[in-house]
């Protein structure tokens, strides 16, 4: 791309760099192109550094998409085209993971992570078998049904009293002032009727952080549609994957169809199958997000082995620090049904002190028992 | 107007603004947009707004949100008792036989008895400058109470079904500021500009305590913007803030200091560091080795100054 002409109508640039920021995956609205182009108007093009906050302030509306606009910005106005936008910005979007069902590299059984879990053989239907059945076994057929059974999983997040409170038919100790008036106005000034408010119930807030780790891959696929279930179904729910770093999947995952939205979880996550350090990516999501308000007086579930290539005093140090701010932690550990299974990963050991709930996750059956624990406030 | 012209209003009434945030501040003003401003807790959000209405003359107006605010109390309520109270003094000298009940239910529901909240005000028309609008944290408000901004941040009025629409002549100049501990919704983000706020540099640092607490040294200033550097690179659970650097130069002031020593820093770590495990970090780090980077970096920027000075600013 060459450099623009700067002599161009403001608007014809502004619409032009909003084309490009669009092309590279950031949401521009036609107001915010609006904006820009009545900004432009005001401060002209001549310096450098004021088109560039002006850019800033009035196209970017999220922290994450700065380092995009950046990138954009050096290449649209500097006329930087060298290692521009063809390779580096590629790079996040490139990555292919095999989230999808239908491929061909099936759930195998012979992963060596995987646990050799007995079938609970119950022979009611093939739907009851699958219940059971270890995500880790699945074939890729049986990986699309679960999936489908999983879908129908309902998360009905524990209730709590709001702040907000609402007219109510109970006598309550605080009195609706605005009702009680307006129905006495209505008898001449006598305050007959008494009406009251109460708190209204409100949903807590969900916050799932799955491990996308290699030891994790038999069964974070199977897991992820259990978290899109989770935030397709509901409103206050949070995803973030955890491998080497952490990842918040939450607006991909938002859209209603599964494929569409494990897709772009997918090609989101960076590290999937990589390491773990669940301890620094506790610590991202402690300081970026939890501890800032996001796990305060919230439901927090982590669906992870356990398995950790890095420090487990960081690790328990960061899951003292979420629990103090949560109202609920469980930690869901697929290998928890294996007979004879004892937390040894150190990691594991290291977080479990912490945890309020630990339970498994390696089947349907397992995940539904999970929604009923969540519910239970 | 320029941003030039913004940053020396500010900085002239002790807000030392970056570029990007005086080019926002400037669009804020000529576009008639709301700002929303997100950063760290401590980096001077809240100061801006402040700082805003102290430079254009304008009343300050907060609104500091919090779970469960709704529409009584960040618009208007009724002032019921005097209501009630109107309603029986009307019957007691026989008033109200004289008098309609359409009459007198107008006047209940007049202005006389309006209890006017926050945004209501705001949009009031007033005499001289427009007042600067500061919607604080309003990450911690719910969704709900984000849905009736709306109307309120494009348009500028306000319905009350018993009185009328209230529209503003000159809109406010109105700030949100947000910590982040959700998203903003999308539909508000929208119809804002958005500035990150970053924690300042170490010459607008340096700048910005002398401006602040002037009683203390040029070198202490210096000082104790090296430590607060050197601080945040501990990577600490919270790593201070501008609020943090003034209150540590404050307090340093206050007990005479001149420079930092061990046996100071100590004594004053707690309005700078608030976490016991930060503590424990900067010991590991080692509080002699915190002072030496200190007097370095005071030392190194005396002898090569940084481009700013508070005349320039």
């Amino acid at each position: 791309m060459s450099r623009p002409d700067l002599a161009a109508p403001p608007a014809d640039i502004a619409v032009a760099f909003s084309q490009l920021l669009r092309g590279l995956g950031l949401s521009v609205p036609t107001s915010c192109t609006h904006t820009f182009a009545a900004a432009l108007c005001e401060t002209g093009l001549d310096d450098r550094d004021t088109t560039y906050w002006v850019g800033r302030s009035t196209l970017v509306r999220r922290m994450e998409d700065i380092a995009l606009y950046d990138r954009a910005f050096a290449v649209f106005f500097e006329g930087r085209r060298s290692n521009g936008l063809d390779e580096p910005l590629e790079e996040p979007l490139s990555i292919t993971i095999a989230v999808d069902t239908d491929d061909d590299d099936s759930a195998d059984g012979d992963d060596a992570d995987a646990t050799d879990e007995e079938v609970i053989e119950l022979r009611f239907s093939a739907t009851e078998i699958l219940r059971h059945k270890d995500f880790a076994d699945y074939s890729a057929d049986e990986l699309a049904q679960a999936q489908e059974l999983m879908s129908h999983l309902r998360l009905i997040g524990a209730p709590r009293a709001s702040l907000r409170r609402g007219p109510t038919s109970r006598r309550t100790s605080t009195p609706d002032i605005r009702r009680t008036v307006r129905s006495a106005i209505r008898a001449g000034g006598e305050p007959i009727e008494r009406h009251h408010l109460a708190p209204t119930p409100r949903l807590r807030r969900l916050v799932l952080l799955l491990d996308v780790s290699g030891s994790m891959e038999p069964y974070a696929r199977a897991l992820l549609r259990f978290v899109h279930a989770a935030v397709a179904g509901r409103q206050k729910v949070e995803a973030f994957a955890l491998g080497t770093r952490l990842t918040r999947i939450t607006r991909e995952l938002a859209s209603r169809d599964p494929d569409i939205a494990v897709r772009a979880a997918g090609q989101r996550v960076t590290d999937w199958s990589g390491g773990t350090r669940l301890g620094s990516g506790l610590r991202r999501f402690n300081d970026d997000w939890g501890v800032r308000g996001l796990a305060r007086n919230s439901v927090v579930v982590i669906l992870s082995d356990g398995w950790d290539r890095g420090d487990p005093d960081e690790l328990g140090a960061e899951m003292q620090r979420l629990q103090r701010v949560t109202h609920r932690l469980i930690w869901v550990n697929p290998l928890k049904v294996t007979p004879g299974y004892a937390p040894l990963a150190r990691g594991m050991a290291a977080a479990l002190p912490y945890v309020d709930r630990f339970v498994e996750g390696h089947s349907v059956a397992a995940m539904e028992e999970l929604t009923r624990v969540i519910a239970e406030g | 107007m320029t941003p030039n012209t913004v940053a020396g209003a500010l900085s002239r009434h002790g807000y030392l603004p970056d570029e990007g945030i005086s080019t926002a501040v400037f669009l804020a003003m000529t576009l008639n947009r709301p700002l929303l401003l997100e950063g760290e807790a401590g980096v001077g959000k809240t100061e801006l707004a402040k700082t805003l209405a102290a430079a254009t003359g304008g009343q300050l107006i907060r609104l500091q949100c919090y779970e469960g605010i709704d529409v009584s109390q960040a618009v208007y309520d009724w002032d019921y008792a005097r209501q009630l109270l109107h309603l029986r003094a009307t019957e007691a000298t026989g008033e109200s036989t004289t008098r309609t009940a359409d009459e007198l239910e107008a006047e209940l529901y007049g202005e006389r008895f309006l209890i006017k909240r926050a945004l209501l005000r705001a949009i009031e028309p007033v005499e001289g400058p427009p007042p600067v609008l500061l919607i604080d944290e309003i990450d911690r408000a719910d969704d709900e109470f984000e849905a009736y901004l709306l109307e309120i941040l494009s348009d500028f009025q306000i319905t009350i079904p018993e009185v009328g629409v209230f529209r503003a002549d000159r809109p406010p100049i109105v700030i949100l500021t947000s910590n982040r501990t959700r998203d903003v919704h999308d539909a508000l983000k929208r119809r804002c500009l958005y500035h990150w706020v970053e924690h300042p540099g170490f010459d607008r640092e340096v700048a910005i305590v002398r401006l602040r607490v002037p009683e203390i040294d040029a070198e202490l200033a210096r000082q104790v913007a090296g430590a607060v550097e050197t601080l945040r690179g501990l990577s600490l659970y919270k790593p201070p803030g501008v609020a943090e650097t003034i209150d540590w130069a404050t307090a340093l002031g206050r007990l005479g200091a001149t420079e930092l020593d061990e046996h100071v820093v100590a004594n004053t770590l707690g309005t700078v560091v608030k976490y016991r495990e930060d503590n424990q970090r900067v010991e590991q780090h080692g509080m002699a080795d915190l002072v030496q980077q200190a007097i370095a970096t005071g030392r190194a920027h005396r002898d090569a100054p940084g481009q700013l000075t508070i005349d320039d600013a």
